[in-house]
């Protein structure tokens, strides 16, 4: 592979995780979150894959594996699972409507580039430079956590949070060492269905999973 | 060798309760491997006073004396909580609220998530510690939830989707120091590059504006397990809901294992920033926390809660003695996590006694308590003593010598406002604690279970002794501290 085709690759597929955060925000069907996540793990497995073969590192096409499995499949179908219990689940009534998320998010970006200034400047290449849009994953993750209500949209906010997070990983230094990876995507699958056992419970304790009217505890 | 056998005593015990059907020797065995675990870490503590560092898995374990103590805090702790552990299972299994496979699992995580602690302490990679917290949350989450009401569904929710974005945060800290540490490392390729002394070595030559965004991302990240504001509207949901032993280990521990994590970051960002920055970063969060406690303290009802806010109130304590960074803060944040741990174990597990033999932890409804059960409630009057901070408990020391630290750095201000935060919790702490122990009708005294009495007795005493005495401590303490302290 030419080194600019290469890269182009790298572009797209850090382009295609920030763009799938602005659409969880804007789509409210569960099910299209879903498929945002798969997408998402898909393009970061991508990413890792390609870097593995540019700088021949074999642990890292391990992670790239790992990433597309765990990622790409396992946690979508785990969520799936939850969804499928609970057919017609829209995300009703986000505390911020679409169009102020969506200007939102246009702001979180701008502040990513703004932030990141000095992480690019460190190391200035074109995949540091592509950092801010890991960082702005982060962010709009952090925003979908905490404006939307329904069990599904919290976890969907938390691993978009984690997607940012792995994002400027491999942007910025081709991932971390190899076991510390593996044990993060180990933690980050647990948690996924660890997550995914509580909804079932409460989805069969309460008939719903609308977090709104769970307001026992409280001070 | 030693540090894989700490990690594993707790962990093969755990395997054990998990294969064998519940009954009390299986609980008695808990309470032995935790007791193995807190003597192994003696062993550690005597080596590391002679300047010996243990390593262990092909280098992957490292104990200094920091290490070494914080196992000792967890042996404590864990050993307290295991012999309270079986007082709750059998009482819950009696009351046909449990069968008996829940138990077992129940014992399982409970050893698994010691573990995890245990290989937060003793990692060398400060990766591996963030992927060890991480697994604490989840050891955790069905343990918080092991009463199964609503309510204990909500707050486990509640724990695992905050913790695990702070802990996410956290993870995005790590990778930035990682960032920075390679651009000067000279084997940028291995994974060494994130072990704590190839960091602490090279810790003056990293990207001071790197080290920023990533040590305030830490200290909002691991800040969320240790319960600081702002990240830590989980707590008090999850240490009321969970059963007392389990709370007693989180609050006791779990949150200064976290806290750990802070300090051997502030070390690093130290030498590449200089004291100052951190210092700001911990007195803001600390400050926050003394003001969540401090506010929220008075109008609690279950004493559960009442103890959760103060749990917060004593990690924003722990943050400004940080904060300070002396050597002598250090040792005593230090002493304070010991002390707090005991302090407040006992407090948790005397509460867990009380739910069980009054049937609620709300304190309007367990009046006198002191006429009617001499024993428990003595225990819990001289727990709030301890946890108020008057001598002859640990914590007096520990935050006087905090605030002497902070007053030697010009942070006297924040040591002045902490205290009135913590005059104002004394109040409420005292109004609460007096309905509880002294108010309504006395009533015919009667006896409480030698199970219960001698640990809870055993883990004040330690805490007065520690408060009275710097043998056989003091040494560990400063030893510890200036592994942090540059």
């Amino acid at each position: 592979m030419r080194p600019g085709a290469a890269l182009d690759v790298v572009e797209l597929a850090a382009g295609v995780v920030l763009a799938g955060a602005v659409l969880a925000l804007w789509r409210k069907d569960l099910r299209a979150l879903i498929s945002v996540l798969s997408l998402q793990g898909a393009s970061l497995a991508t990413l890792a894959a390609v870097l593995a073969v540019h700088d021949g590192d074999v642990g890292l096409g391990v992670v790239a594996g790992v990433v597309l499995v765990a990622k790409g499949l396992v946690i979508p179908g785990l969520l799936a699972r939850v969804v499928r219990a609970d057919p017609g689940s829209r995300e009703t009534a986000p505390l911020v409507n679409v169009p102020a998320s969506l200007v939102t998010a246009a702001i979180l970006v701008v502040v990513s580039y703004l932030v990141a200034g000095r992480l690019t400047a460190l190391f200035p290449n074109a995949l540091t430079r592509l950092a801010p849009l890991g960082l702005a994953t982060v962010l709009v993750g952090f925003f979908v956590l905490v404006t939307r209500r329904k069990a599904v949209s919290q976890i969907v906010g938390l691993l978009l949070v984690d997607n940012g997070v792995a994002l400027v990983a491999f942007l910025l230094t081709a991932g971390v060492p190899l076991l510390v990876e593996l044990g993060a995507s180990l933690d980050v699958l647990l948690v996924v269905v660890v997550l995914q056992v509580l909804a079932t419970t409460m989805r069969a304790r309460f008939g719903h999973i609308d977090l709104d009217q769970l307001r026992e505890l409280h001070d | 060798m030693l540090l894989l056998a700490i990690v594993c005593v707790p962990l093969a015990a755990g395997a054990l309760a998990g294969a064998l059907p519940w009954r009390r020797a299986v609980g008695w065995a808990m309470a032995l491997a935790n007791a193995t675990v807190l003597g192994l870490g003696v062993v550690l503590a005597v080596q590391a006073d002679h300047h010996r560092v243990a390593g262990g898995l092909d280098g992957a374990l490292r104990a200094d004396a920091l290490s070494a103590f914080m196992v000792v805090v967890i042996g404590t702790i864990s050993l307290l909580a295991s012999i309270q552990s079986i007082r709750y299972l059998d009482a819950e299994i009696a009351r046909g609220e449990h069968r008996a496979r829940h138990a077992s699992l129940y014992s399982l995580l409970v050893q698994v998530f010691v573990a995890c602690m245990l290989a937060a302490v003793l990692a060398a990679n400060l990766g591996a510690l963030w992927v060890a917290v991480e697994a604490t949350t989840i050891a955790t989450t069905f343990l918080v939830g092991h009463r199964r009401s609503d309510k204990a569904l909500e707050a486990s929710w509640k724990y695992v989707l905050i913790c695990s974005v702070g802990i996410a945060l956290a993870f995005l800290g790590t990778v930035l120091v990682y960032f920075a540490a390679i651009h000067v490392s000279a084997h940028p390729t291995g994974a060494s590059v994130l072990d704590w002394t190839s960091l602490m070595h090279a810790s003056h030559r990293l990207d001071p504006g790197v080290v920023r965004l990533a040590m305030a991302l830490l200290v909002l990240g691991y800040g969320t397990k240790v319960g600081l504001a702002p990240m830590h509207s989980w707590l008090p949901d999850a240490h009321s809901q969970a059963p007392a032993p389990i709370s007693a280990l989180m609050s006791g521990v779990l949150l200064t294992v976290a806290f750990y994590g802070l300090l051997r970051f502030k070390a690093i960002a130290d030498g590449a920033l200089g004291p100052g920055f951190t210092r700001t970063l911990l007195v803001i969060v600390g400050l926050a926390s003394l003001l969540v406690a401090a506010s929220l303290l008075l109008t609690q009802r279950d004493m559960k809660r009442m103890l959760a806010y103060h749990s917060i109130e004593h990690m924003g304590l722990i943050a400004l003695g940080a904060a300070a960074g002396t050597t002598l803060a250090i040792a005593a944040v230090l002493l304070h996590i010991l002390g707090h741990g005991l302090a407040k174990a006992v407090l948790f597990l005397a509460s867990g006694e009380i739910l069980l033999v009054e049937g609620t932890s709300e304190i309007d409804k367990v009046p006198a308590l002191l006429a009617r059960r001499p024993l428990l409630g003595g225990i819990f009057g001289f727990g709030l003593v301890a946890l108020l901070g008057l001598p002859p408990f640990s914590l007096f020391v520990s935050e006087l010598n905090m605030i002497r630290g902070e007053l030697a750095v010009g942070l006297g201000w924040a040591a002045g406002l902490s205290l009135v935060a913590m005059a104002v919790i004394f109040a409420a702490v005292m109004a609460h604690g007096r309905h509880l122990l002294l108010g309504g009708q006395g009533a015919t005294p009667s006896a409480t279970s030698r199970l219960v009495g001698i640990p809870l007795v055993g883990g004040l005493a330690a805490c007065a002794f520690f408060g009275l005495s710097a043998w056989p401590l003091q040494p560990l303490l400063d030893g510890a501290a200036r592994v942090v302290v540059r």
